[in-house]
């Protein structure tokens, strides 16, 4: 996924010569995660920016370049300090367009890795996506496969106000297939990643490949699950899980973050809203516990869902326990 | 390594010659942004204006002086006391006062009200609310002047009570570590809301924060509008010519209080009443009349002013309500 995201960068940074890289070590080091390796030497540093340990700062002036014309992308080393930048991406990126009355878009790309890590502990591992999912005026993109990262990545650079484009911090190495040919993903679409007909399961980022390896271990009992990722939070393809719903009848939402005010329990609003007469059962949500992550690994693991967290869900879900 | 004090060493304390053509306008402009803030005050105090408003009313050579020693592309970032700052900048009054007023035909269509004005026909990037917060904006538009080389400079204003938060620390500090062309502006009129400087900062002279940087930095008292032009314009040419920022404090004071709910109890009458015989249009006519601008010359000039005030009020009072606040915000 690393390399689907530089190839991205690297394309649109071709194509584009307004879109410029800036944050801290992405230049210089090569990205603390690699994801930037080698785009200093191909765009030299006015294009890959090293900034300082400043993350308001350095958002403010993408934020402020972006009001003039550039097409910034803002690394954060991790989104966990993004926390610091929050003034700049709520009360100016995603404001300034409205707020202006349609004078001044916001054309850039709040990115990094997202969610929890490994062994990091509370500060630096936590799924932040409901925070910016809540806010009007931005969009909100968290890619499950590698194919999907570099698609929806150069379409969130040609948008023309801000995307906060959060990538699981435990995802990079994963591998899959890009084609060699350009290729775009809109947002606002999601995906089924594996077709079913018991039950739905809606997750993004991590945690698709955590429901597709319950579904594999489900599908030993026949248990056939459809797993829909939405790719975008913000906006939302509503119709591929109502959709998916309404021919399953049973609705699984499985997210890393906290429980409460968590992403998916708006999707479980709208899912049954518009899907009443269709569910045989109770929506489920599997989620982190609800405390700061722990370091300890099994307590780290204790605290996120697994996969037979998940099982236990769909199970409860088919009146199977 | 020691750093340098990058301070304007030479101590001016003349009064800078002008003219009446250089300085008449610039009264103009000062008495329209005073008219016009004491009109939006009638307006606010008769329920047509709602929300916060903060007046610039006693601060007005400031934010005059200082857009006047700009080009027309040059970008202005104010903070939530900018009435003043876009009609310097080049607004006409009629879309000022329809925004106040929450009308459609307002300069952001009703959006914004008087803290966030933004006109990109004049390349006024905006009010902002959150203090501090809009430095490291005014420090991307000049990061993007660099980048395209198209030599433009934004001036940024903002009080002296920024200068506690961090969004100023950031912005001051990429702006030198990367040689922005922008001019830091310090409004300071001495009070952050109702605190005294004396309370909230442990060096009063804002300055200084320039020295940490490298950075060239000035301060002067913003009573004299043609003095404020003459020392932000060296600051301008330097940031035009050779993209290095400035940091400079201007020493000014508000007559009123730091919104229209702040009858501003904190300071002395005695203490308002010195600073009232300060007052920088007070001071730029009886300049003018000095330089030999007739009385009926100056009072044409101010029937004129006023005549453009009570228009734009009337543009206001008759414009239709604001009617649209999905066009800009994508549907999710």
């Amino acid at each position: 996924m690393r390399e689907a995201l530089n190839q991205a960068m690297r394309e649109e940074m071709e194509r584009d010569p307004n879109v410029f890289i800036m944050g801290e070590e992405v230049g210089h080091y090569n990205g603390a995660y690699k994801v930037t390796q080698g785009l200093l030497q191909r765009f030299s540093e006015r294009r890959v920016v090293d900034a300082p340990i400043a993350e308001m700062g350095f958002a403010g002036v993408g934020v402020g370049a972006a009001m003039v014309g550039l097409r910034p992308i803002i690394e954060f080393m991790t989104f966990n300090f993004s926390l610091v930048a929050i003034d700049q991406i709520i009360n100016n990126a995603a404001k300034i367009f409205q707020m202006s009355g349609g004078q001044y878009n916001i054309p850039m790309v709040f990115r990094g890795p997202s969610g929890p890590a490994v062994q990091v502990g509370s500060q630096h591992s936590q799924a932040l996506e409901s925070f910016y999912a809540h806010v009007p005026g931005l969009k909100v993109v968290m890619p499950s496969t590698a194919y999907d990262a570099k698609g929806l990545l150069k379409t969130s650079i040609r948008d023309d106000n801000p995307v906060v484009f959060m990538e699981g911090e435990t995802l990079y190495g994963m591998t899959g297939e890009v084609p060699e040919e350009e290729y775009t993903i809109p947002l606002g679409v999601g995906d089924v990643k594996r077709e079913g007909t018991h039950v739905t399961l809606v997750a993004w980022s991590r945690m698709v490949h955590t429901c597709l390896d319950a579904a594999k271990v489900l599908a030993k009992e026949d248990i056939e699950c459809e797993v829909v990722d939405p790719r975008t939070l913000r906006p939302l393809d509503h119709g591929v899980i109502t959709e998916s719903v309404k021919k399953t009848g049973r609705c699984v939402i499985v997210e890393v973050g906290w429980p409460v005010a968590g992403f998916g329990a708006e999707i479980a609003y709208r899912v049954q809203r518009d899907c009443l007469d269709y569910l045989d059962a109770p929506i489920e949500r599997v989620c982190s516990d609800d405390v700061p992550m722990p370091y300890a690994k099994n307590l780290e693991d204790e605290v996120q869902p697994q996969v037979k967290d998940v099982v236990a869900a769909v199970r409860r879900a088919l009146y199977l326990d | 390594m020691k750093t340098p004090d990058r301070a304007r060493v030479e101590t001016d304390d003349e009064t800078p010659a002008t003219t009446v053509e250089e300085l008449a306008p610039l009264y103009r402009q000062m008495l329209a942004i005073r008219r016009l803030e004491e009109a939006s005050a009638k307006a606010y105090s008769q329920g047509k204006i709602g929300g916060f408003l903060h007046l610039i009313i006693g601060q007005e050579a400031v934010c005059t002086g200082a857009i006047a020693a700009l080009k027309p592309e040059d970008y202005v970032v104010a903070t939530y006391r900018e009435h003043g700052h876009a009609y310097a900048k080049g607004v006409a009054a009629r879309p000022i006062m329809a925004e106040l007023y929450g009308k459609k035909t307002g300069l952001v269509k009703g959006l914004g009200g008087s803290m966030h004005l933004f006109d990109r026909a004049t390349n006024f990037l905006g009010g902002y609310g959150i203090v501090g917060g809009h430095v490291p904006i005014a420090a991307g538009a000049a990061f993007a002047s660099k980048y395209r080389g198209d030599g433009r400079v934004t001036l940024c204003f903002f009080g002296e009570g920024a200068s506690t938060i961090g969004g100023f620390a950031e912005g001051l500090s990429l702006a030198a570590l990367w040689k922005l062309p922008v001019v830091l502006i310090c409004e300071n009129n001495q009070y952050s809301m109702g605190t005294p400087l004396y309370r909230s900062l442990a060096v009063e002279d804002v300055s200084m924060r320039a020295l940490a940087h490298g950075m060239p930095r000035d301060r002067f008292d913003g009573d004299d509008v043609i003095k404020v032009k003459r020392r932000i314009a060296e600051a301008v040419e330097r940031a035009r010519e050779t993209s290095e920022p400035s940091l400079v404090e201007v020493i000014t004071y508000r007559f009123r209080g730091h919104s229209m709910s702040d009858p501003g109890l904190y300071r002395t009458k005695d203490e308002v009443e010195e600073w009232r015989r300060r007052d920088p249009l007070t001071r730029s006519r009886a300049r003018l009349t000095e330089l030999g601008m007739a009385e009926d010359k100056l009072a044409a000039l101010e029937d004129d002013v006023k005549a453009e005030i009570e228009d734009a009020v009337r543009f206001a009072e008759e414009s239709p309500p604001a009617d649209d606040y999905h066009s800009y915000v994508e549907k999710v």
